[in-house]
């Protein structure tokens, strides 16, 4: 593997006296889409946290494009990440238009160019921008609510996507038809992603590496994993 | 209908009053916004401060309004009499309000909207601006609808310390026993009220049901735009008081007001300039306003002055008192001119019909009827060393039922409604004859004489020597009788106080 672009080296968290997770290892490469399975409480969601900094290690290292997250700038580091959560957490204020352009109002982008790129991205995942970037969030299905939270991770082409039970919500028929999707998307950009599930079928769907998150580590190419 | 040409004839001073009511208001609330808004969030994102500051908040709400405004006025800075002590108190009410439902509109936001926030790299300032307040406005927005209907309100309190505002007709009214008068106040602000009521939850809803932000912030600007414009110029007219006038001062009862009115007048014929700050409150209110310097002159009574204020002995020879007064007073740099002429001593007053049945002419008869008989007093008298205690003492008198202590302008009211039985008045109230009252002969002497006698900040005496020339001219011209006809002629034949005291110095003091 070339230089992995995201690494975690002996780390260990624990929340209070619970330890979630304990000397894991772990290394991501450019490009490379990697699925984390595990049981619920496992500690998948915060293997990613660890990743946005939005937790610190008790011990090791998180080195995120070769720096460790404790040196890197929180806020410099969360913007070349893109992160897509469970529950997605669209504002509720704000169009779908400008959810998906608020990280690019955030970094200064002039209107118009934060227009385009909003629009390009709604059509990229499936969603019209001529009918959709006016409505609100609420107006929107769970699997449509979906793509608006993929479409607004990737506004500013950030390197690294994170992606937390992204499709967990849906009705099977709706995460079926994402996974299909994401699987296009993923053809026309090239992000490192690292996704977390309890769901085996969307592991081997979308990670180009599975790996299994167990006792506080990752173990992988285990095929007699029972399910 | 009397009501409606009550405020057709006065609806220059009305639209003053609603001004500055509005005024009151919205700077009050205004100023708990800024501070508010602030303590809000704070609550809501450290718990640890934010229960104290909620704690602070609802006790300043349970202070009763008049307390509260007791407790600020010998303050430093804030306190004296005033429009400023009134918007710190209603600040101090609008409080709570605002800062609970910022801290509940922030705490209520979905965590799953904030973790998105942080997760796509916001700042903490940046999450606030535009995730948490935008959120949070319609609760924000509702505990100002609350706090603004609060204000109005409790501001008709803040008349009784002169700051002016609804609240000065219904205290007016209140002396006059005259219930047109008290509506004339209480409708406006009650419309007052609902009219904001209905704007803020208008704003309120266009806020919550997701329509664009900017369609709702358009009105609301020009609102509060066109609100501030109101205060704005409501507080332009307060600058101008000072400078060369003379402010005259006076308590809360229908006779002060005269005595006040009687002063101003009385300098405006000289050519002096006068500002009236007339209705303030009882004895207390009035004395700390004269030595604060808030207003230069206002008529006190010699006995009051003596038991009530400078806390000295009981006396009973009217020029001794007189001199003692002058030395007390003359200390604080206060003078006293000359008396007035009239004699206001306590009355204790009954139902004429009573008095004839049961035969009673002194207050030593009430030794008959202490048994069944409930009396009734102001607040003052019921205080005071020269009032219910001494008058016990002095004719060993036990009342089985306790008095009843109300608001002195009620006392004759509920004299003739039958509430009470006895009571202690003015013995120049207007509302004696009109009530078909008998007053009492104090046999053994027991009031204390009260002559009526302006008193002035010294300073202002000396710096303008043709205020003490003005001021005697007065001196010895009213007996019981003129003083009990101007008193009748305000509380009983509702004549403007104005025009009463103007008929009253046409007739005297010809020019």
């Amino acid at each position: 593997m070339n230089d992995p672009v995201v690494s975690l080296v002996g780390v260990r968290f624990s929340y209070g006296t619970h330890v979630v997770l304990d000397d894991l290892d772990l290394a991501v490469g450019a490009g490379e889409s990697l699925a984390l399975v595990g049981r619920s409480g496992s500690g998948k969601s915060t293997v990613l946290k660890l990743i946005d900094r939005l937790l610190l290690p008790d011990a090791g290292s998180v080195v995120v494009e070769g720096r460790d997250t404790r040196e890197w700038d929180p806020i410099n580091l969360r913007r070349r990440i893109g992160y897509v959560l469970q529950e997605i957490g669209l504002f509720p204020h704000l169009t779908i238009e400008e959810n998906v352009a608020l990280v690019p109002r955030l970094e200064g982008w002039p209107v118009e160019r934060r227009r385009a790129r909003a629009h390009d991205l709604l059509e990229l995942v499936g969603l019209p921008a001529a009918e959709f970037a006016d409505r609100w969030p609420r107006e929107l299905s769970g699997g449509q609510r979906q793509r608006v939270g993929v479409a607004r991770a990737l506004a500013v082409d950030p390197p690294i996507l994170l992606m937390d039970e992204p499709f967990g919500a849906l009705d099977s028929i709706t995460r079926q038809e994402l996974r299909t999707e994401f699987q296009r998307i993923r053809r026309h950009l090239r992000q490192t992603v690292i996704l977390v599930t309890h769901d085996m079928d969307e592991a081997f769907a979308l990670g180009d590496r599975v790996g299994v998150l167990e006792r506080g580590r990752v173990t992988f190419g285990r095929p007699a994993l029972t399910r | 209908m009397r009501l409606l040409s009550f405020w057709m004839s006065h609806r220059e001073e009305l639209a003053g009053m609603v001004e500055r009511h509005l005024f009151l208001v919205l700077w009050s609330t205004a100023i708990a916004t800024a501070i508010g808004l602030p303590a809000g969030i704070v609550a809501a994102h450290r718990p640890r401060i934010g229960r104290p500051l909620l704690a602070a908040a609802s006790i300043a709400q349970t202070i009763p309004s008049l307390a509260l405004l007791g407790f600020l006025l010998p303050l430093p800075f804030i306190g004296g009499i005033g429009p400023r002590i009134a918007i710190v108190a209603l600040i101090l009410y609008a409080l709570l309000p605002i800062v609970r439902s910022t801290a509940a509109g922030l705490r209520s936001i979905d965590p799953a909207i904030i973790d998105a926030g942080v997760a796509m790299g916001m700042t903490a300032r940046q999450l606030l601006w535009l995730v948490e307040l935008p959120l949070a406005l319609p609760s924000i927005v509702a505990g100002i609808r609350i706090a603004t209907i609060v204000g109005i309100g409790t501001a008709t309190i803040a008349a009784a310390i002169g700051a002016g505002g609804l609240g000065e007709y219904i205290f007016r009214g209140l002396s006059m026993v005259d219930s047109t008068v008290i509506l004339a106040g209480a409708i406006p602000a009650a419309l007052m009220a609902l009219l904001a009521d209905g704007i803020l939850t208008w704003v309120e809803r266009r806020l919550s049901s997701g329509h664009r932000q900017r369609s709702a912030a358009v009105p609301l600007a020009v609102a509060t735009a066109a609100l501030l414009l109101i205060a704005v110029a409501g507080s332009a007219g307060l600058g101008a008081t000072r400078a060369d006038t003379i402010v005259v001062g006076s308590k809360n009862f229908t006779e002060q007001v005269v005595l006040g009115e009687l002063l101003a007048q009385t300098l405006e014929r000289r050519g002096i300039r006068v500002t009236r700050r007339l209705n303030l409150g009882g004895s207390f209110i009035c004395d700390r306003a004269i030595r604060s310097g808030d207003i230069d002159a206002y008529v006190e009574y010699t006995g009051t002055a003596l038991a009530a204020i400078l806390k000295q002995p009981l006396e009973k020879d009217p020029d001794a008192a007189l001199t003692s007064l002058r030395n007390a007073y003359g200390r604080s740099g206060l003078s006293v001119l000359a008396p007035l002429g009239f004699n206001n001593t306590f009355a204790m007053l009954v139902r004429h019909e009573d008095a004839d049945t049961l035969g009673l002419a002194t207050i030593d008869d009430l030794h008959r009827v202490e048994a069944q008989w409930r009396p009734g007093f102001g607040y003052e008298f019921a205080e005071r060393a020269d009032g219910y205690a001494g008058l016990l003492k002095t004719y060993e008198l036990r009342f089985t039922t306790p008095p009843r202590v109300m608001e002195l302008n009620l006392v004759y009211r509920a004299l003739s409604s039958r509430q009470v039985d006895v009571i202690a008045g003015d013995a120049t109230s207007g509302l004696i004859k009109a009530l078909n009252l008998t007053m009492l002969r104090d046999n053994r002497s027991y009031f204390p004489p009260y002559y009526a006698v302006p008193i002035v900040r010294s300073a202002v005496l000396l710096a303008r020597p043709e205020l003490r020339e003005a001021v005697n001219e007065l001196a010895g011209r009213i007996s019981e009788d003129d003083m009990r006809a101007m008193n009748a002629s305000v509380d009983v034949e509702h004549r403007d106080v104005a025009a009463t005291v103007r008929n009253f110095l046409d007739a005297t003091l010809p020019n």
